[in-house]
């Protein structure tokens, strides 16, 4: 009877073996895919008893955690003028996941970031609940303000967003119409799910941040580009003349290409580039590109930041790019930022910080230090220069014909003793482009002799001025306005 | 304290001097301070995670938990001397793993109702200390009362119908008296609620080794020779069938797949190592086999469970959702776990019963499920040991098939919680919350260290009974009458 007997207990120990087997398979094998898993709610729920760190523009605070007496130990506040700020901090929702600053710094805003180690070790060992650290932000309250009121209060869709060239810091950025991030926050699943429901459902897509995340078509503020590789190659300067005609035949085809409202540039034959620059002539820029060459275009394009892989800032920024230009038809159209040159309003901000900055390209960022919970700094962003862009020369040329542009371009908002450089576009779009109204664009730094501002508006389909309207006429005042607010209170 | 003379009654006077074993009560005695080190220190830990300060809870849970196991030892000292020394400190390991899990989830089931406004719900933690207490009285009964575990066999029929009885019992009863989540496996009373199939599952191991006993040799019998092995006479197959009937009808009446699995196994296994006929398990595979086809064609919830055991996922928000959390429960705590009172066990159902070792995955990890896993092993293998050297045929069998009870019952419940094979409803002994379980385990300890007593208590005490009390030279001389 011994041997079954032993042979049973053998049997059971096979039983136990294969029990730790498949223990180890699950803890160990599998553990990472099961932990990670959305529907696992533990790695949630540990994230949602910590304090999450707080989020602070210029001293005042965006974004807080404030304790409450449920389940979820927090509850995630957005306390100031949350619409104006929440295309930047982005929203916080335990049911649609995290998106703007709450996503990008999440790590030091739950407390898990490495560069808070030893401050969890030491909350630890002290026996206090590990909290996360704290993300201060570039941006300046009044100019981000003024820039959201300015947009709101014209009931436009589009974006601001204003640079510091200097530096690249981001003084303001604005996506309009915006939305309310508190009630995702929300712990009632009925606050939550119908704010969600009605955001997703709404065809202006609220949730989208258009500063970084929507490309568009630049129209004429891109012969900023154009003109700062024509001058480049030396070939060029402000007297250059170039054809005057209000249409031209594109080479290679029968396709024309016009000037705005089918007038001539100027009074004369031709036009020099300064008139030509002023006047936005879309006749004489297809030539100067032409001319200067697709190469040229692409590398000055390049240099600026388009089409050149685009670093975060830390929020995910789309591509600008220029798309193909298979030939001089299409580079004489991509020339005054149409066909499919695409730049997001960020990517536009940067080209204006640029000229403002002589020419340097200062990489943008939004995030200026890392705080621990007690506030002491983790990490400080340094200023990072991503290089000459343009020829100091032609750069202080380039300035010159913005400050020109930008006199010739409307008096609406305009700021008394106070320089502006500018160039406006108005850009086609769609499959029916003459009866659709036109994106209105004004990039501009200030003030032309010490930039402290550069920026970039976007107003979308014309703005209330429907097919009449132009960058300087719709986005123009919108860009004076922050201009002056950064001017006055921002520094 | 390891030269503690035994109780038992004095040998026999001028054979040889009967060797000294060693009791080893003392070493029970140390391992069982250790458990309760562990235990207590368990308990701290989760009283420091969950909230920072040490409460009476901790005090008054420790103080029973050390008064029950010294009661505990003191009975085995005094009752069963030269019991295995092993067996009491691993249940009392596990008991106070379960007491700290227990106690653990209570904590968050507090702080949930207290979040949500909700009553606070009764600490089950203190039931459980009031359920091992009944424990611990029926194992000093069972050892008080079964002196020699051989009277059993005597019982064997008589104990049989008692286990009958009750495993059917809730069957036939009304489901008010006898159904919570859809098991019928319940007697309902005012007051508390018990499940006779646990004991029953003991009265019934009991029974078929007294059976087995009494008509090895016909078992014996080969039937035909097939495939170099023996099969058994189909006549034969009758006691086989009655568990496979058993079984069945527990499955299709009281829909209690687990109990239903470990009866039919068990017996089986019992009736193998009474012939050591391979065919037995070979004819046991194929009726286990046409058992589960039947099972899976007929009954709904079997296919469910399977459905969900191949895939888990697939069914997430329905019958999938409880596996899935232990699953997931088992992964966040990985290796070595998130520490007790530091992990969030409380979102897989059932926590406290079937689904305890996702607590301990969660919390202790993989280290301490193997522990635990362990504990398990060495308690079985130890009843094993047992059966081993114990002299008496029925010692064996009933050692195995208990020891073997635990095993399977182990290896179905941990294999379901983990996903190894389709998941039934049992309870992790000793470790699970539930007062039958608990107290039945108990009554099943108390036999296996009766047994173990009977297989290490030293032989001379056997040729006493041959041997005349007195010394033959003091003896009167009788006068024996020669017959004319």
């Amino acid at each position: 009877m011994n041997t079954p007997l032993r042979r049973v207990a053998l049997a059971v120990m096979v039983l136990v073996s294969l029990l730790l087997a498949n223990a180890t398979y699950v803890q160990v094998v599998k553990a990472d895919g099961l932990r990670a898993d959305p529907r696992n709610q533990r790695v949630l729920l540990d994230e949602y008893s910590r304090q999450r760190g707080q989020i602070s523009a210029g001293g005042q605070v965006l974004a807080s955690s404030t304790p409450t007496g449920d389940r979820i130990s927090y509850l995630r506040t957005y306390p100031t003028s949350p619409a104006a700020y929440s295309p930047v901090t982005g929203y916080y929702s335990l049911q649609y996941s995290t998106s703007g600053i709450e996503r990008a710094e999440d790590p030091v805003l739950n407390g898990s970031d490495d560069r808070l180690f030893g401050r969890r070790l030491f909350d630890l060992v002290a026996g206090r609940d590990p909290r996360g650290g704290n993300v201060a932000l570039t941006i300046v309250p009044a100019v981000q303000q003024a820039a959201y009121d300015a947009m709101t209060s014209a009931g436009y869709t589009g974006a601001v967003v204003a640079i510091k060239p200097s530096t690249g810091e981001i003084l303001a950025m604005v996506s309009t119409p915006s939305y309310d991030p508190n009630p995702l926050a929300s712990h009632d699943a009925t606050t939550r799910t119908a704010a969600w429901e009605a955001l997703t459902a709404d065809p202006a897509s609220p949730l989208t941040n258009r500063a970084v995340s929507t490309t568009y078509p630049p129209g004429s503020t891109f012969k900023v580009v154009v003109t700062a590789a024509a001058l480049a190659s030396g070939k060029t300067t402000p007297d250059t003349q170039l054809t005057a005609s209000p249409r031209i035949t594109l080479p290679g085809t029968s396709t024309t290409l016009e000037n705005y409202n089918g007038s001539t540039c100027g009074s004369g034959p031709t036009a020099s580039l300064t008139e030509a620059f002023t006047r936005s002539c879309n006749t004489a820029f297809a030539q100067l590109g032409i001319a200067t060459g697709k190469n040229a275009i692409r590398s000055q394009a390049q240099a600026l930041g388009i089409a050149s892989g685009t670093p975060n800032i830390p929020l995910q920024v789309a591509d600008s790019d220029l798309g193909a230009i298979p030939d001089d038809a299409a580079l004489g159209q991509s020339s005054i930022g149409q066909r499919d040159v695409r730049l997001t309003p960020l990517e536009n901000a940067v080209i204006a910080a640029t000229v403002a900055n002589g020419g340097v390209r200062m990489q943008p960022y939004l995030v200026s230090r890392l705080q621990g919970p007690d506030l002491s700094t983790l990490d400080t962003t340094k200023p990072m220069s991503l290089g000459q862009a343009i020829d100091p020369a032609a750069n202080s040329t380039l300035t010159q014909l913005m400050i020109g542009a930008e006199n010739g371009a409307g008096n609406e908002g305009k700021i008394n003793g106070v320089q502006i450089a500018s160039k406006t576009g108005t850009a086609e779009h769609g499959t029916d482009p003459r009866n659709t109204p036109p994106h209105a664009w004004y990039i501009a730094f200030a003030p032309a002799d010490n930039p402290q501002v550069a920026l970039a508006v976007i107003v979308e389909n014309g703005g209330n001025r429907a097919l009449a309207a132009t960058g300087g006429s719709v986005a123009a005042p919108i860009g004076r306005a922050v201009i002056a607010a950064a001017l006055q209170g921002g520094r | 304290m390891a030269t503690a003379t035994p109780t038992s009654p004095p040998a026999g006077i001028g054979v040889m001097p009967a060797p000294v074993l060693p009791t080893r009560r003392g070493a029970e005695l140390v391992l069982l301070g250790l458990a309760a080190v562990v235990t207590t220190s368990a308990l701290a830990v989760v009283e420091a995670n969950q909230e920072q300060a040490v409460t009476t809870d901790l005090l008054k849970l420790g103080a029973a938990y050390l008064a029950l196991f010294a009661l505990a030892h003191l009975a085995v000292r005094r009752l069963a001397p030269y019991a295995d020394p092993l067996i009491l400190p691993c249940v009392a390991m596990l008991n106070g793993l379960g007491l700290v899990l227990v106690h653990r989830l209570d904590l968050a089931e507090k702080d949930s109702a207290r979040q949500l406004g909700e009553a606070v719900p009764s600490a089950d933690a203190n039931h459980q200390v009031v359920w091992t207490a009944v424990g611990v009285v029926l194992f000093l009964v069972v050892l008080l009362v079964v002196r020699d575990h051989r009277s059993l066999a005597r019982y064997g029929y008589t104990l049989g119908l008692v286990g009958l009885v009750a495993l059917a019992l809730p069957g036939v009863l009304p489901a008010r008296f006898s159904e919570v989540n859809g098991a019928k496996i319940w007697l309902r009373v005012p007051g508390f609620s018990i499940q006779p199939g646990e004991f029953a599952k003991i009265l019934l191991i009991v029974f078929v080794a007294s059976f087995l006993v009494s008509k090895r040799d016909l078992f014996t019998i080969a039937g035909r020779h097939v495939l170099g092995m023996d099969l058994p006479r189909l006549r034969d197959l009758s006691p086989l069938l009655a568990a496979w009937g058993l079984s069945l009808g527990v499955l299709v009446v009281e829909g209690d797949l687990g109990t239903s699995l470990l009866i039919f196994g068990t017996v089986l296994v019992m009736l193998y190592i009474a012939t050591a006929r391979v065919g037995w398990l070979l004819v046991g595979g194929g009726f286990f086999a046409v058992g589960c086809l039947v099972a899976y064609k007929l009954i709904s919830k079997v296919q469910d469970r399977v459905a969900t055991w191949l895939d888990p996922f697939a069914s997430y928000n329905t019958t999938g959702y409880q596996i899935s959390q232990s699953l997931f429960g088992l992964g966040t705590g990985g290796l070595g776990g998130t520490g007790l009172g530091a992990g969030r066990p409380e979102t897989v159902p059932f926590a406290k019963t079937d689904f305890i070792m996702a607590t301990v995955g969660e919390e202790l990890g993989l280290i301490g499920v193997a522990a635990v896993l362990m504990l398990y092993a060495l308690l079985v293998l130890r009843g094993f040991r047992s059966a081993l050297a114990v002299r008496d045929t029925f010692g064996k069998l009933l050692a195995s098939g208990l020891a073997f009870t635990v095993a399977l019952q182990v290896f179905v419940v941990v294999g379901g919680v983990t996903k190894l094979i389709p998941l039934t409803g049992l309870t992790t002994p000793f470790l699970s919350y539930g007062g039958s379980s608990l107290v039945a385990n108990y009554a099943l300890v108390a036999i296996l260290l009766r047994i173990s007593d009977a297989a290490r208590r030293p032989t001379p005490a056997r040729p006493a009974r041959a041997v005349p009390a007195t010394p033959i030279a003091d003896a009167p001389t009788q006068m024996v009458q020669r017959p004319s």
